[in-house]
C-alpha cells in the first residue's frame, strides 16, 4: 500500500494537465482541423495562431495592459500593508480587532455586489479606462489579503529583534528597512505573489472598469470570441500565453508556496 | 507568539491601507445601500423606497432558487474538495526534488485568469471536439453540458474541483510538514496503526490550515461568477444560475438597480455571517 502511495499525486497532477494539454493541442491546430473533427494531437502543426496574436497590437496589448496594472496593484498593496501588518502584529491599539476583520471583509466582498458602483466611481473620479483604476480597485481584496499574510509572518518573529535593534541604536526607520524587511523577504516575495495572483485571474472588475485603452487581455479574448467568429485556435494560443506569467511567477516561490497559502499562520 | 505591547502611535501605520480600503469599500457600499431604498425612472430622479426592495427579493422564487443552488454548489465542491486535499497532501513526497516539481505544477490551475479556465473547460468537455466530452459520450453516456442541465452540473463541479483542491491540498500540506519528525517516532513505539496516526495526530495538527482552507473555498465559491458564465452562461434555462450570475443579470442585464442593490446586500450579509463564525472560531483556536 505504502508501495504505490506516488500513484494519488501523480494521477492528480495527470488529472490537473488534461485540460491544459487540450488548450495547447487546439492551439497548434488550423481552424480548419479543428472544425475538422476529433484529433488527439495536431495533424498540421502551425504557429498561425500564435503569430497573429504577437503581430496584431489589438491582442499583444492585452498582455502588456494586464501585466501593467497587476504590477502597479502589487507593488501599491504591499507597500501600504507592511506598516500595517507591523502594527497589527506587535501593538495593541484602539479597535485593532475590529479593523482587522473589517480589512478582511473586504476579501469576502463578492465582486459582483461591487461591479456597477465601482464604474460610477471610477467615472466620477475620471479614472475610467486607466491601469490605475485597475490596480487600485484590485487593492479592495489584495490589500486586505497582503495584510492578513505579512501579519502571520511578522507574528513568527520574536520582538526580541527589534528591543536589540533599539539597543544597538538604530532608528525605527533604519531598522525597518535594514533588518526587519531582509528578515521577512520570504513573507513580502509570498504576499507579492498572491497579489500578483489574484489580480491576474480577477476579470469581472478589470472588465467594467475598462473600455478601450487598459484592457486586459482575458476580455480581449471574450471580444474576439464573439466578434470575429468563434476562432477556438486563436482562443486556445491566447488562453495558454494567460499560463506563462503565472507558471514564472510560481517557480520563483516554489519553496515558500506551502507555507505562504497558509498564509504564514503554521 | 510575541506579546504586544498597548501604543495608540501604531494607529499611523494603518492609515494607508484604511484610506485606500475606504475609497474602494465605503464609497461603492453607501452607493449599493443608496440604490438599494430608492425606485428610479432614468434621468437621476429617484424616490425614497424604504425596505421595499428587500421585501421583494427575500419573498421572490427566483432569488430563492438561485440561493438554493448556490448552497448546493458550495456544498457539493467543499465535501469533494476538502477530503481530496487532504488525501493528496497525505500521500505527497516528504522532501527532495519532487516536492517542488508537486507543488509547481499543482499550482498552476491557481494562476489561470478564471475566464480563461471557463474557456478551457467549455474546449476540453464539448461533445463532438473535447477529450472529456469524447471519453464521456465514448464510455456510452449521453453527455452535452449545453443541453442537459445533469451534464452542465457536472461539468462545472468538475471544473471546479480541477481549479481549486489544489489549494487545499497546498494548505493542508504546509500543516502537516510542520509536524516533527519525533511526534511519528512516538506513535510508531506506541504500535499506532495510519488511520490514529491520521486522527490523533495529523488531523489536529492540520486544523487551523483547514480551517483557513473552509473559509477561502467558501468565500470564492459563493462568489463564483466568471467560471461557470463562460462555461455555461449560467444554463441550459437557469440551471447553473448561481447568485453572482443573477445578480449581474438583475443589475446589467435588465437594469433594476433597486432589487439588484438589495439582492447584493442580502448576499453580502450572507458570506458576512458565515465568514464571522468561521473567523471568531479560528481566533478562538489562536488564542489557546
Amino acid at each position: 500500500m505504502r508501495k504505490y502511495k506516488w500513484l494519488v499525486p501523480t494521477l492528480y497532477i495527470l488529472f490537473l494537465m488534461l485540460p491544459i494539454y487540450w488548450l495547447l493541442n487546439m492551439s497548434f491546430k488550423t481552424t480548419n482541423e479543428i472544425l475538422g473533427g476529433f484529433t488527439l494531437w495536431p495533424q498540421e502543426f502551425t504557429l498561425v495562431n500564435y503569430i497573429t496574436i504577437f503581430s496584431d497590437p489589438t491582442w499583444y496589448i492585452g498582455y502588456v495592459n494586464s501585466i501593467t496594472y497587476v504590477v502597479i496593484n502589487t507593488v501599491i498593496s504591499v507597500s501600504v500593508a507592511l506598516p500595517a501588518a507591523y502594527a497589527f502584529s506587535r501593538y495593541n491599539f484602539l479597535g485593532d480587532k475590529h479593523l482587522f476583520f473589517w480589512l478582511l471583509t473586504n476579501r469576502m466582498a463578492p465582486p459582483a455586489v461591487f461591479a456597477l458602483p465601482f464604474f460610477q466611481l471610477y467615472s466620477a473620479v475620471n479614472l475610467f479606462d486607466t491601469h490605475i483604476a485597475v490596480a487600485l480597485a484590485h487593492g479592495l481584496f489584495n490589500i486586505p489579503l497582503a495584510v492578513w499574510i505579512l501579519e502571520g509572518f511578522m507574528s513568527g518573529i520574536p520582538k526580541e529583534l527589534d528591543e536589540t535593534a533599539y539597543v544597538d541604536g538604530y532608528s525605527f526607520p533604519r531598522f525597518f528597512i535594514k533588518i526587519f524587511i531582509p528578515t521577512i523577504a520570504a513573507g513580502i516575495g509570498v504576499a507579492a505573489f498572491f497579489c500578483f495572483m489574484f489580480s491576474w485571474v480577477e476579470l469581472l472588475l478589470a472588465k467594467t472598469l475598462t473600455s478601450v485603452a487598459a484592457k486586459p487581455i482575458a476580455a480581449i479574448m471574450t471580444r474576439t470570441a464573439s466578434t470575429s467568429g468563434y476562432e477556438l485556435g486563436l482562443l486556445a494560443a491566447a488562453g495558454a500565453l494567460t499560463i506563462i506569467p503565472g507558471a514564472i511567477v510560481i517557480y520563483f516561490v516554489r519553496n515558500h508556496i506551502a507555507k505562504g497559502f497558509a498564509l504564514g499562520r503554521v | 507568539m510575541a506579546t504586544k505591547s498597548t501604543n495608540q502611535k501604531a494607529w499611523f501605520f494603518v492609515v494607508p491601507v484604511i484610506i485606500l480600503v475606504a475609497f474602494n469599500a465605503l464609497i461603492p457600499l453607501m452607493t449599493v445601500v443608496n440604490y438599494s431604498v430608492q425606485e428610479t425612472f432614468g434621468n437621476n430622479i429617484f424616490f425614497f423606497e424604504g425596505v421595499k426592495w428587500f421585501e421583494q427579493v427575500l419573498h421572490s422564487e427566483r432569488f430563492h432558487a438561485s440561493l438554493l443552488r448556490q448552497l448546493s454548489f458550495t456544498g457539493i465542491i467543499l465535501a469533494i474538495e476538502i477530503p481530496l486535499g487532504i488525501a493528496i497532501a497525505l500521500a505527497m513526497p516528504k522532501k527532495g526534488f519532487w516536492v517542488s516539481v508537486c507543488l509547481v505544477l499543482m499550482a498552476l490551475p491557481l494562476l489561470i485568469p478564471w475566464n480563461v479556465v471557463g474557456a478551457m473547460w467549455n474546449i476540453f468537455a464539448l461533445p463532438d471536439i473535447g477529450l472529456l466530452g469524447r471519453i464521456i459520450n465514448g464510455i456510452g453516456f449521453d453527455y452535452n453540458f449545453t443541453q442537459n442541465p445533469t451534464a452542465a452540473w457536472f461539468t462545472t463541479i468538475l471544473m471546479d474541483v480541477w481549479h481549486w483542491t489544489s489549494l487545499v491540498v497546498l494548505l493542508a500540506y504546509a500543516g502537516l510538514s510542520s509536524i516533527p519528525d519525533a511526534y511519528f517516532q512516538a506513535a510508531k513505539i506506541d504500535g499506532a496503526g495510519a488511520w490514529a496516526v491520521f486522527r490523533h495526530i495529523q488531523l489536529p495538527k492540520m486544523k487551523r490550515v483547514l480551517t483557513i482552507a473552509i473559509l477561502l473555498r467558501f468565500m470564492d465559491s459563493f462568489m463564483i461568477y466568471t467560471e461557470p458564465f463562460v462555461l455555461t452562461g449560467g444554463g441550459p434555462g437557469n440551471t447553473t444560475t448561481f447568485l453572482s450570475i443573477d445578480l449581474v443579470k438583475i443589475a446589467l442585464g435588465q437594469f433594476d438597480l433597486g432589487p439588484a442593490a438589495a439582492m447584493s446586500l442580502i448576499y453580502f450579509l450572507i458570506v458576512l455571517l458565515v465568514c464571522w463564525v468561521f473567523y471568531t472560531l479560528m481566533m478562538k483556536d489562536e488564542a489557546q
